[in-house]
């Protein structure tokens, strides 16, 4: 760090330091807060979720939970998510990422095209595509089977993967991958030893987004899915209409598990940190 | 391999994937949009736009996304440039940070909804605190505007996780270098964030501003859960087409719509902050 | 390594998926209704679980449930054994979607059900399955601010009118609740409730002198609304925070606030107007895809559902009315007790108008609901001035009706051809 001796310059470090802490305090706050609210309601009696004023601190009745835990297939029904989720994520990435290297890498005819293709994916509402969807799986015997929700889910991560690894794989410097070329490595040496380490922050970016994408989607799930149902697609549909104690309760069930995977991953988004700054 | 056939083979896969599930079923459903009785025709077109209702959702998810991401924008910026000095404690804040990205939006509607509510969270605290007698009604149609913070304030919380994470993988690709070497010349922390983050950020920006301005324009559960009925968007008269009134073709041009308003705003984004190819450092 | 471990992973998950697939002996209930977590729960494991073939309760909403019902009727096949949902719906689809019911045998008590429920061709396309309808609850604190004189079991509009003042101006702040959320079902309120009361019609009389009238009326009593009603879709929840006093809402929506705190609240009759007190049922039904695997099954689990034993069941589980003659045990839950009292009471009383439900208009039931939907977001909301909008609005009308050619229901005056918008 640059000295600095004088001490107003150090004074107005120092409230420099406090205004940040404080900014990052709040800001965490802003996020916390809301979700707070709901742990608070989840854990109270249908009495108290009706009431006015409200509690600021839980009073850990768990009788919504528990109803819950007693609901028919929450065990399945969450193992499909997960198993939903996790092929969502590989496929789009394995097949997103090559798509975001080209648009970064090449000048290519169509280039243009290619890239409003993969933006009208997501301007275009799935519950519309969801008949012709249906009738095709249908068809073809995809129908209600965990791999053909998790293409569906795909055709809505893939955006996120292909334009994710396309902004990093821009800001990677072609001239790194020339040095490793000019070293004797092939493209694909030089792509796996000096870009990829490079890019799994933007690897990870996309596959926390595939995850909750997939995690997250209800009405795809619910037409294309019969025994093999999806945790949202089991609680979000009857959940809107449901006693509001229960209504928490379960937003609070599906919140959890996209928590834990998002804190599993976080690292990754640094991962490289240390390395892409020497 | 011939490096002019290597791009198409890298996109080959994706195009292949979003040709069976997405183009296939996109056209089918666009036909509908303009069929008839008569064939081929702009009726339902017509008579979208002609109801009462379109231009106010119209207006709505137009002013709703123009408020929003603009915040959203500045806010994502901020936390990343802030996540990215952080020496101790960067995982943790940013894992707080990027929780809401987990929420769904049907969920996020929940959580808010609790707060604003009458005998919500909001009214619980300001009642604690002695500020009001009784229960304040915010959202009222008596009362627009909030109804409107409440929504934004809402989508804010909701979806600025969405930018952040792109930004943050963005900025750690930032050499640290560049950043030193300002310092040496004595340029303030400001003039730092102008002149190399905002410019080295470029791909990564653009790529977070689409995508966020794409789904700003088809905000639906959150707006539902706060707005009710007072707040009509052109994503719920969508839904209302398709499965409440069974007029398929309605809906659909009502997603062509939103569609075309996607397409131009992408164009906008895309030339305002174009990306040189390959190296922009 | 990892990745190779990852992809490991999918295979043998898309493996699993496979074999999943094979064993499907359940016959699927699709529906519409007993949405809420606690209500399907019910569905399965008290009403359904009696029947000799295994029953996959579903319960979705309208969107996925039709899209679901339509992908597998143009796909020629299909996995759904059984439909559940309101008369509306089934009258949006195409007859020929749904397989012909007649030798089953079934059929509800009510003859105008059992003619409803051809959907406008000449066989049973839907079993009526169970009845609700639309009733006024309050909580009891409200009750010492009803007007001199009036009596809470025959309510007249003016009095509903003046107690809502009444609770507003001693408590500081409207508490009359009216379901105007985006699910709240507002329309019925109109169609069934305020038109039939007003103008002894519904379509003919949409555009009338008094239709004006009842729409004055109507703002009065927006006046000492709860603002926030336009968020109200379930008036059980306001009823229970207190956030509505007295409300108008469906039995089925108002059942959680008596069963949990049974001595809190009273259910009442929808209040009388000038021509009368109108109402309207709810009616369910239940139907079999003409895609259905296994129609015997089907048809099973159909005859189950409407025997004596099960409808009480059901009765017990989702607040909806048997369609058959039963004979209903003592201790019913304090919801159905409240509100089937209130129903009794609603269609003795001397000056009783019900009303029917729409019939004929097909898939223009939503188009139908629109115009009400609009008229009241017209001028209750946005306060344009009542007579243009009416005027507006029924053109609207008269296009649906002159479209689907549906003959007039009561109240409604019969005629001969398409209804007219007078």
């Amino acid at each position: 760090m640059t000295a600095a001796t004088d001490a107003p310059q150090i004074d107005a470090r120092r409230s420099g330091r406090w205004l940040y802490i404080a900014s990052v305090v709040l800001l965490c706050a802003w996020v916390l807060v809301p979700l707070y609210f709901l742990f608070i309601n989840t854990l109270s009696s249908p009495e108290t979720v009706n009431s006015f004023p409200k509690g600021f601190v839980p009073e850990f009745d768990f009788g919504s939970l528990r109803f819950f835990a007693g609901f028919q297939g929450m065990i399945d029904a969450l193992y499909n998510s997960v198993l939903v989720a996790v092929l969502t994520m590989i496929m789009s990435i394995l097949i997103g990422a090559p798509a975001g290297y080209a648009l970064s890498r090449f000048d290519f005819r169509g280039k243009e095209l290619f890239r409003m293709l993969i933006l009208l994916t997501r301007a275009f509402p799935l519950p519309l595509l969801a008949l012709p969807l249906a009738v095709l799986f249908i068809r073809v015997g995809l129908d209600d089977t965990v791999f053909g929700l998790a293409l569906v889910h795909t055709t809505l991560a893939i955006p996120f993967a292909v334009l994710i690894t396309f902004s990093l794989f821009s800001g990677i410097p072609i001239e790194l991958e020339e040095a490793a070329w000019t070293l004797g490595c092939t493209r694909l040496g030089a792509f796996t030893k000096v870009v990829l380490p490079l890019i799994l922050p933007g690897i990870t970016a996309s596959a926390i987004f595939a995850f909750v994408i997939s995690w997250n989607e209800v009405f795809a799930a619910a037409v294309l899915t019969i025994e093999n149902r999806t945790l949202p697609a089991f609680l979000l549909q009857s959940l809107a209409e449901s006693p509001l104690h229960l209504k928490f309760a379960g937003g609070f069930i599906l919140v959890v598990p996209a928590l834990i995977f998002i804190f599993a991953v976080r690292k990754y988004l640094f991962a490289m940190w240390g390395i892409a700054n020497r | 391999m011939n490096a002019r056939l290597l791009p198409y083979v890298l996109i080959l896969p994706v195009t292949v994937f979003l040709c069976i599930f997405f183009l296939y079923p996109f056209v089918l459903v666009a036909q509908q949009a303009f069929g008839s009785d008569t064939g081929w025709s702009l009726d339902n077109f017509r008579d979208v736009v002609s109801h009462w209702k379109f231009s106010i959702s119209l207006w709505n998810t137009l002013l709703l996304a123009a408020v929003v991401v603009p915040v959203q924008l500045a806010l994502s910026l901020l936390m990343a440039t802030m996540v990215s000095k952080m020496k101790r404690g960067r995982d943790l804040v940013l894992y707080v940070w990027t929780i809401p990205l987990g929420i769904s939006d049907l969920a996020a509607g929940i959580i808010w909804l609790a707060i604003f509510e009458q005998s919500g969270f909001l009214n619980s605290m300001m009642h604690g605190l002695g500020f009001i007698d009784a229960p304040m009604n915010f959202i009222s149609y008596q009362n627009m505007t909030m109804v409107f913070i409440a929504i934004a304030l809402a989508e804010i919380w909701r979806a600025t996780a969405i930018m952040l994470v792109i930004l943050v993988a963005g900025i750690g690709l930032i050499p640290k270098e560049y950043y030193e070497a300002a310092e040496v010349f004595g340029a303030s922390p400001w003039k730092r964030f102008l002149k190399i983050t905002l410019p080295l950020l470029r791909p990564s920006l653009q790529t977070a501003l689409v995508l966020r301005v794409i789904l700003a324009f088809e905000v639906f559960a959150v707006v539902a859960a706060l707005g009710g009925t007072l707040f009509p968007v052109l994503m719920g008269e969508t839904y209302s087409y398709q499965f409440d009134l069974s007029n398929s073709g309605a809906a659909a041009a009502i997603a062509l719509i939103i569609l075309a308003i996607s397409i131009a705003s992408t164009l906008v984004i895309l030339r305002a902050l174009r990306v040189p190819k390959g190296a922009t450092i | 390594m990892k990745l190779r471990f990852e992809l490991a992973g999918a295979v043998s998950g898309i493996a699993i998926v496979c074999s999943a697939v094979a064993a499907q002996a359940d016959v699927l209930f699709w529906s519409t209704q007993a949405r809420p977590a606690e209500e399907a729960q019910a569905m399965r494991e008290v009403v359904l679980s009696g029947s000799d073939i295994a029953v996959d309760y579903q319960p979705n909403e309208t969107g996925p449930w039709l899209t679901r019902l339509q992908a597998e009727s143009q796909a020629g096949s299909g996995t759904i054994g059984l439909l559940g949902s309101l008369h509306g719906d089934f009258a949006a689809l195409d007859p020929a979607m749904l397989a012909p019911l007649d030798d089953l045998g079934l059929a509800a008590s009510s003859e105008t059900f059992n003619e409803l429920s051809k959907l406008g061709t000449d066989t049973m396309k839907y079993i009526p399955w169970m009845q609700a309808s639309y009733v006024m609850a309050a909580n009891k604190k409200a009750l010492p601010y009803l007007p001199e004189g009036a009596d809470i079991d025959a309510l007249t509009y003016d009095q509903l009118i003046e107690w809502s003042a009444n609770v507003q101006e001693g408590e500081g702040r409207p508490l009359f609740g009216f379901p105007a959320g985006p699910k709240g079902l507002k329309h019925r309120f109109f169609q069934g409730y305020l038109y039939p009361s007003y103008t002894d019609g519904v379509v003919r009389t949409f555009a009338s002198a008094e239709a004006e009238a009842a729409w004055e009326k109507f703002l009065e009593l927006w006046e000492h609304t709860n603002p926030a009603s336009t968020n109200f879709s379930f008036m059980q929840e306001q009823l229970l925070s207190d956030d509505a006093w007295i409300v108008f809402d469906h039995t089925s929506r108002l059942a959680q606030a008596f069963n949990e705190r049974p001595d809190d609240f009273v259910a009442f009759p929808a209040p009388a107007g000038p021509t009368g007190r109108g109402f309207m049922p709810v009616l369910a039904g239940l139907a079999i895809p003409a895609t259905a695997a296994d129609m015997e099954s089907s048809k099973a689990v159909l005859d189950y559902m409407m025997q004596p034993e099960t409808q009480i069941a059901t009765l017990r589980a989702t607040n909806f009315f048997p369609v058959v003659e039963v004979e209903l045990p003592d201790d019913l839950p304090p919801a159905v007790q409240a509100t089937g009292a209130a129903i009794a009471t609603m269609s003795a009383a001397e000056d009783a108008n019900p009303g029917l439900l729409p019939a004929g208009l097909g898939d223009q039931g939503g188009e139908f609901d629109r115009v009400f939907v609009d008229t009241f977001e017209r001028i209750v909301l946005a306060r344009q001035p009542i007579r243009a909008v009416l005027d507006d609005q029924k053109t609207r009308l008269n296009d649906i009706m002159q479209e689907t050619g549906a003959p007039c229901w009561a109240p409604d005056a019969a005629s001969e051809g398409p209804c007219p918008v007078e």
